[in-house]
Order: structure tokens, then sequence, then C-alpha cells
């Protein structure tokens, strides 16, 4: 089991980008006025047919070869609906796969969020060939806000200048956390 | 809100300092195994050290922190594998960030192989 929500992001997008994804957009939305918090991974990866998404979030179905169990999609799926939220997964061979998760917060049984902002780093660091467009938006008595972090602007900006550069990638790990408590405002959830 | 213009400012520092990097023969590869039995046992931690401390460093040129799938020994995740060009592979199992920057310091810099963290050594 993993213990924070981020954790699942890492892995579910993990999955995006061994099936050739050049393109994740990743969405954590918290909705404070509809006690949820939903997170979309959306990919231009090989995606899969009918049969393959209907046994994904089968435990014992994998596509890899090592082991007989793939357990990073039911793990995800059993987080979102022992809250009392949803999970749904798309896909279309050739064109891409979808994952939307909604977990109720106030649920008893929601993992927290836990460090997002490490997740996405990881991800933009370890990944410098697929492009990332990750938004945080929050909903509160006060209104939505959000931002959103989109490394082909990014790259447009840098020329060629790595992401794992000392000064770029600290650049990118305050980018996540200030605008991420910014967007917060009365508090992290 | 912190804006891109802070990266611009940075973009201009770098330029012209930043060669290209090549992955040569005398490269080393650590590798992290981020599946989902690496996540969930802590990988995540222990790559985000490793590739701060070879950044800051100034190790990029030397040495290259990536990721892989499941490496078929989930009891022992989070595990990291080191690969230096003309040696055997040596693997380091169950890791955390305290671990993970003790190899750095010994292993990587200092050319020695912390023997009580690898694979070879654990009781099977």
């Amino acid at each position: 089991m993993m213990t924070e929500i981020s954790l699942h992001v890492l892995d579910i997008v993990e999955n995006s980008t061994k099936a050739g994804a050049k393109l994740v957009r990743i969405g954590v939305a918290v909705d404070h006025t509809a006690d949820s918090l939903t997170v979309t991974v959306d990919d231009d990866g090989a995606g899969m047919d009918e049969a393959q998404v209907a046994r994904v979030t089968d435990p014992f179905y994998t596509s890899r070869t090592t082991r007989k169990v793939g357990l990073g999609v039911p793990f995800f799926k059993y987080a979102a609906e022992i809250t009392g939220g949803t999970f749904c997964i798309t896909s279309q061979k050739g064109v891409g796969t979808k994952v939307e998760a909604r977990f109720v917060l106030s649920s008893i049984d929601c993992i927290p969020l836990g460090d997002i902002g490490a997740t996405i780093f990881t991800l933009v660091i370890c990944h410098q060939d697929t492009d990332f467009v990750y938004t945080y938006g929050c909903r509160g008595a006060e209104g939505m806000k959000a931002f959103t972090l989109d490394t082909r602007e990014l790259r447009e900006i840098l020329g060629g200048v790595p992401f794992d550069e000392p000064d770029v990638s600290a650049y990118i790990k305050d980018y996540l956390r200030e605008n991420k408590e910014e967007v917060d405002g009365q508090g992290p959830i | 809100m912190k804006t891109l213009e802070e990266l611009r400012a940075i973009r201009d520092r770098m330029q012209g300092q930043v060669g290209l990097r090549s992955e040569d023969d005398t490269h080393t590869r650590v590798v992290v195994g981020m599946a989902t039995c690496g996540i969930a046992s802590g990988a995540r931690p222990v790559l985000t050290t490793l590739s701060d401390l070879v950044q800051q460093k100034h190790l990029t040129d030397k040495i290259t922190v990536t990721q892989t799938g499941c490496i078929g020994l989930c009891q022992y995740e989070p595990i990291v594998e080191v690969m230096e060009p003309g040696k055997p592979k040596v693997t380091y199992i169950k890791m955390n960030a305290e671990k993970a920057a003790e190899i750095l310091e010994r292993h990587l810099i200092g050319g020695h192989p912390v023997e009580k963290y690898t694979l070879a050594s654990a009781n099977l």
C-alpha cells in the first residue's frame, strides 16, 4: 500500500512514460466545497485495447514479465474507492490513456496527498525526454486558485540548459513548493 | 506567485557555461528501482537525495542518476544499482535517504563500495 496519494501519482505516471508518452497531463484538483480531491493523468502513450483496459484493475494482470502480479492500478483504485470516491480508466490503442481518481477528503480512510511537489519534481528531472503539464488547483470558500507547470514552456526558455542543472532544478523545486503554498492559502490539505 | 522571469535570469547566467554532456565510457550510472514495489517502500526520497547530492557536488558530468522499473527483487526494495565502467555492478538493497548519502560519499566519490548494504553481503 502507498502512504500518500502523491506516491500513487508517481507510480501511475511511470506507466505513462513506460508506454512511450511524449506528453503527460497531470492534474490535482482539491475542492473543499465538494469535499473532494481529484487526480487525473492523461497521456499520449501507446494506449490499450478494450480487453487490456478491462483487465488492468485486476491485480493478477500485468504487462511485465518479471512477475505475475501488477499492483499499481489496483492499489490506486482501491485507495480512491475506499473513501467513497470513484476510479475510472479509459484508453484507446495508439491514442493514449486517461486515469481519473476522486477521493472524498473527509473520509477517515482518505490517505494524505503528501509531497506532490517531490513527485512532480522526480518525474520532470528523471524523464527529460517527456513533457509534463502539471496543474494544481484548490477551490475553497474564497474561490478557485490554480497554477501550472508546463515543461514545454521551461524547455523553450532554457534553450539547451538541462533540467538537472543545479540552479534550474532548485528553481523547479521552489516553483512547485511556493506556488502550491499560495494556492492552498487557508492551510495545506 | 513564482514566475518564469526568474528562470530567464538563470538561463542568461548559465548559457555558455553548460557544455554538452556525453555519456562516454567514463560515466557512472546509478539506477533506482521505481516500480510500484520501489515507490511503496520509499524509493522517492532515495532518488531525490541521490540526484540532489550529485547536482550539489557538481558531479553531473561523471555520474548519471536515473530510474528503472521493477528489478524483480521486490522484498529488498528500495534498490540502488551502481554501474561503474569496467567494474562489476554493485546492488544495494533496503535503501533510505541516509544510506544513499553514505553510498554517494564512500562509493561514488571515495571509490569503495559500502559492503554492509550490498545484496551480495545480505544473508539471503
